[in-house]
Order: structure tokens, then C-alpha cells, then sequence
């Protein structure tokens, strides 16, 4: 991405930042245990987590590591695990 | 056309005739005259700008922005208080590259409160990315407002413009000024061209956030524009002189400084005075000489090192103090780098803070101080009080 003088940018620009790199701890899914019921992609602040055949998984490009999808899955089918870099 | 005008006034005029789209300000002692004024202006039908009225200083220079970044040419002015509210707008007006000019009249900081004139206020913004330019008197002061449009606007800049005088003691007192008529601003200035603008069929944010991957590099861009702006101010400063005969293409004035064996170093209108002591010691025989900065952003300091070369006694007169630093005033520091010459003297001397008079006798005594090698501290400090 190249500079634009003042930081000018037209809408849509804040995808190119891949704020996946923030990221400490790593929501893995386990799909065995998963009950479908959605409540993953309710509770992501960044609405990161999506869904394809009643299947759900978070899009790691934006994902920050925050756990919420851990703690609040009835099925605990998440688990977060450190990622090393 | 020559009038007899308060220093207010001649700013005024000057904002008029360039025209300004938009005006956001708030009312401050010792500005108040230049916005009275353009209201008036405006409510005459003399000057087509919308005239916003604000609820503060923050409000002023947030509603500029905004304007600026619509595309308008933009216009505020303020003072002491004033410009420290306007801080966290100051930085991103520049931050967004938007060439909005706004007259300093210079006050000194609370606490205690002041209204008297001293330079703290805008030098407490030197790091905020504005040009800062410093009137020695009304014809200047009215001037710069030509020059500072045309520079700011440029698109090699696109950078905001400080231009400061000394409250009351020009922006209160009446002196003759030349004013240009609108055809011959008009012939100098052309209409704002922006680089880009706020448009709601091709939308664009400006000032986004930037990572740590990105926000060094828009810094570092800043910076280079108003390395540049140096040449342009030089540039679009003779210009000016080659059209109405006043040439503003020095950021720096040498005032008999050729011989001289002393040096003083200061900014804005008490320059005159000094100019009328150095005359008195020269007839006594003192080589003494003055070098006038007048652009302190950017800083000029090749020009500063060849006007001062060879001289090896210099006092810098501060209007401000920048607490806790062993030379007390701030503009000493950046003297005593641009001369970078071990075998000469570079002493600051912080003087007339909160409105106390400068008289040409204080000027003389300075001189000796000077001479004697005593310097960094206050100067005319009432011993009696402390």
C-alpha cells in the first residue's frame, strides 16, 4: 500500500490492514463437537467468524486472539491456542 | 492604498482580499479585532465567506478542518488559551495536510493569567507541523497573509501556516499600511486548488489510522514538506516584493550585522526597538547587530549560520521559556546548533514574558550581559520580589 498525502483513503481501505497479526492466542474448532448453534459468530466483535454449510470458522486475516468465542461456546468445541510467530 | 490601521484591522484586510470560503473562530483577547472585524465584513456584504460561530477554540479549528477538507480555503485566528485548545486540532490539521492559515496575536499562558503579549503560546505548538512565520509589524503582518496562502497551498506543501504577532503591541496599536487592491491579490493568489477534498460521489477519508508498519513514513512526510517549504517561502516571497515592492525572500533579516563584534538573535515586533538601540550603540561606537528570524518553522538554519559567521558573542531574546531547560528559552538552543562554532558564545536570555516592557536601555544592558558572558537565564527579573 502506498502512502497518500494526510493519510487519505477511499471507504473500504481498513481490510487491506490484516489485524490478524495482533494475535497471541489462536481460536482452533473443532468441528466433532461443534453443535452449529452459531453463537461464535453472534459474540465476534470483529464479525470475523463465518459460516458455510452450517460450518464455522473464523477468518484469521482479522481475527485478534480475543477468546470470546472460547468462553461463551456451549459445546466448548474451541479451544485457544498460542501461536508462535 | 495607504490607511492608518490598527494591527487587527490590517490583518482583516488582508484576510478579505484573499477571500476566504470559510471562517471558524473564537473570540480572545487580544485576537478578538481580527474576527470582530471579519464579521463585520462579512455582515456588510463585503466579504463572501460562510462566518461559522463556534462554542470554543476546539469547535473553530475542528469546523476549518472540515471545511478545509471539503475543498474550501479556510481561515481562523486566536491567541494564548485559545491555540492551546486548539492543540489536538493543530496536529491533525497538519497530520491531513490541510493548508488552512490562522493569525497568531501572541499572548502569554495561564497560569497565572496573562492578556499581555509573549510568545509562548505558538511556541508551545513548534512541534505540531504548522509553518510558523513572526511579524516584526502591521505592514508585515498584513503581508504574510499573501505569502502564507500561496505557500500553504501549494501542492509540493500542503501544509497550515502559523502567522504570529505580538498582541497588543501589534495587533492594538495603529500604523500605516499599504493595502493591495483585490486584482492585484488576485493576480498573485490564484483561487484554492485543493489536492483532494471530502465529495460525497467519490467518498474518501482523510487522516485514517496508520500501523507502525506505515506511521513513521507519513511523519517522515510531514517533515520533508516543510523542509521544502523553505525555497517556496523564499520564492513566493520575492515574488511578492517584485509585485508590490516589499521583498519577503529572507527567513532570516540581517540588521547591520556585516562588522558586528555582538550578536542579538530575536523574533517578532520588539526587533524595532532593537533595531533603534543598535542604532544608538553604533553612534556610541558599539559594532552591535541583530539577526531577525522570522520564519521559525521551518527552521532556517543555513541562514542563520552564514548571517552569524564569524560573530562570537550572541544573545538570543526569548519570549518564552521552556521550563527546565539549562538555556531557559527555546529558540537559544536551535541559534547555538545552526551556528555550530565552538569559539563562539551562544547565550539565551528569557525577557519581557506576560507583557513586561522591553525599553532600549534593557537592550543596552542585555548587550553588556552579552559581552560579559553571562547569559541562559532571565533577564530583568525584580530582584525584589524573590
Amino acid at each position: 500500500m502506498s502512502l497518500h498525502i494526510g493519510c487519505a483513503a477511499a471507504p473500504g481501505q481498513a481490510q487491506e490492514n490484516k489485524t490478524g497479526s495482533w494475535r497471541v492466542f489462536k481460536p482452533v474448532y473443532d468441528h466433532e463437537k461443534c453443535t452449529s448453534c452459531g453463537m461464535c459468530q453472534l459474540i465476534c466483535p470483529e464479525g470475523c467468524v463465518h459460516e458455510t454449510d452450517k460450518k464455522y470458522d473464523p477468518d484469521y486475516d482479522f481475527c485478534k486472539g480475543c477468546g470470546l468465542c472460547a468462553a461463551e461456546c456451549p459445546a466448548t468445541a474451541i479451544s485457544m491456542i498460542k501461536e508462535e510467530k | 492604498m495607504k490607511e492608518i490601521l490598527e494591527g487587527s484591522h490590517a490583518v482583516a484586510e488582508a484576510v478579505r482580499l484573499c477571500k476566504p470560503d470559510v471562517i471558524s473562530a473564537y473570540p480572545i483577547t487580544p485576537q478578538t479585532h481580527i474576527v470582530e472585524r471579519l464579521a463585520e465584513m462579512v455582515a456588510d456584504g463585503d466579504l463572501d465567506s460562510e462566518y461559522m460561530c463556534v462554542e470554543s477554540e476546539f469547535s473553530a479549528l475542528s469546523a476549518c478542518l472540515g471545511a478545509s477538507a471539503a475543498g474550501s480555503r479556510v481561515y481562523s485566528a486566536t491567541s494564548s488559551q485559545g491555540l492551546l485548545l486548539m492543540a489536538e486540532v493543530c496536529f491533525n490539521v497538519a497530520g491531513m495536510r490541510q493548508p488552512i492559515v490562522m493569525s497568531i496575536a501572541n499572548r502569554a499562558i495561564s497560569a497565572p493569567l496573562s492578556i499581555w503579549n509573549d510568545q509562548q503560546d505558538s511556541i508551545a505548538l513548534r512541534d505540531s507541523g504548522w509553518i510558523q512565520m513572526y511579524a516584526e509589524d502591521a505592514q508585515e503582518v498584513h503581508d504574510f497573509h499573501y505569502i502564507a496562502y500561496k505557500v500553504a497551498e501549494d501542492h509540493q506543501i500542503l501544509l497550515p501556516v502559523f502567522i504570529c504577532f505580538d498582541g497588543f503591541i501589534l495587533s492594538h496599536t495603529y500604523e500605516p499600511v499599504d493595502i493591495p487592491t483585490q486584482s492585484e491579490v488576485d493576480a498573485f493568489l490564484p483561487p484554492y486548488k485543493p489536492y483532494n477534498m471530502l465529495d460525497a460521489k467519490n467518498p474518501l477519508s482523510m487522516g485514517m489510522y496508520a500501523t507502525p508498519d506505515y506511521y513513521m513514513e507519513f511523519r517522515y512526510e510531514i517533515d520533508q514538506a516543510m523542509q521544502r517549504s523553505a525555497d517556496l517561502i523564499k520564492k513566493v516571497g520575492k515574488e511578492f516584493g517584485e509585485k508590490f515592492g516589499r521583498d519577503y525572500s529572507g527567513l532570516v533579516e540581517s540588521y547591520e550585522l556585516k562588522d558586528a563584534e555582538v550578536a542579538i538573535v530575536a523574533m517578532g515586533s520588539i526587533c524595532g526597538t532593537i533595531k533603534d538601540a543598535i542604532d544608538e550603540m553604533r553612534a556610541e561606537g558599539k559594532k552591535v547587530g541583530l539577526l531577525r528570524i522570522i520564519t521559525y518553522r521551518p527552521f532556517p538554519a543555513e541562514d542563520v549560520k552564514s548571517a552569524l559567521a564569524g560573530i562570537k558573542k550572541i544573545g538570543v531574546f526569548e519570549k518564552n521559556l521552556s521550563i527546565g531547560a539549562r538555556m531557559k528559552g527555546a529558540v537559544g538552543y536551535e541559534i547555538k546548533d545552526a551556528v555550530d562554532d565552538q569559539s563562539a558564545q551562544v547565550l539565551s536570555y528569557v525577557a519581557g514574558l506576560g507583557g513586561r516592557d522591553i525599553t532600549i536601555a534593557d537592550i543596552k544592558k542585555m548587550v553588556q550581559e552579552i559581552e560579559a558572558g553571562r547569559g541562559d537565564c532571565f533577564f530583568g527579573l525584580r530582584q525584589e520580589l524573590i
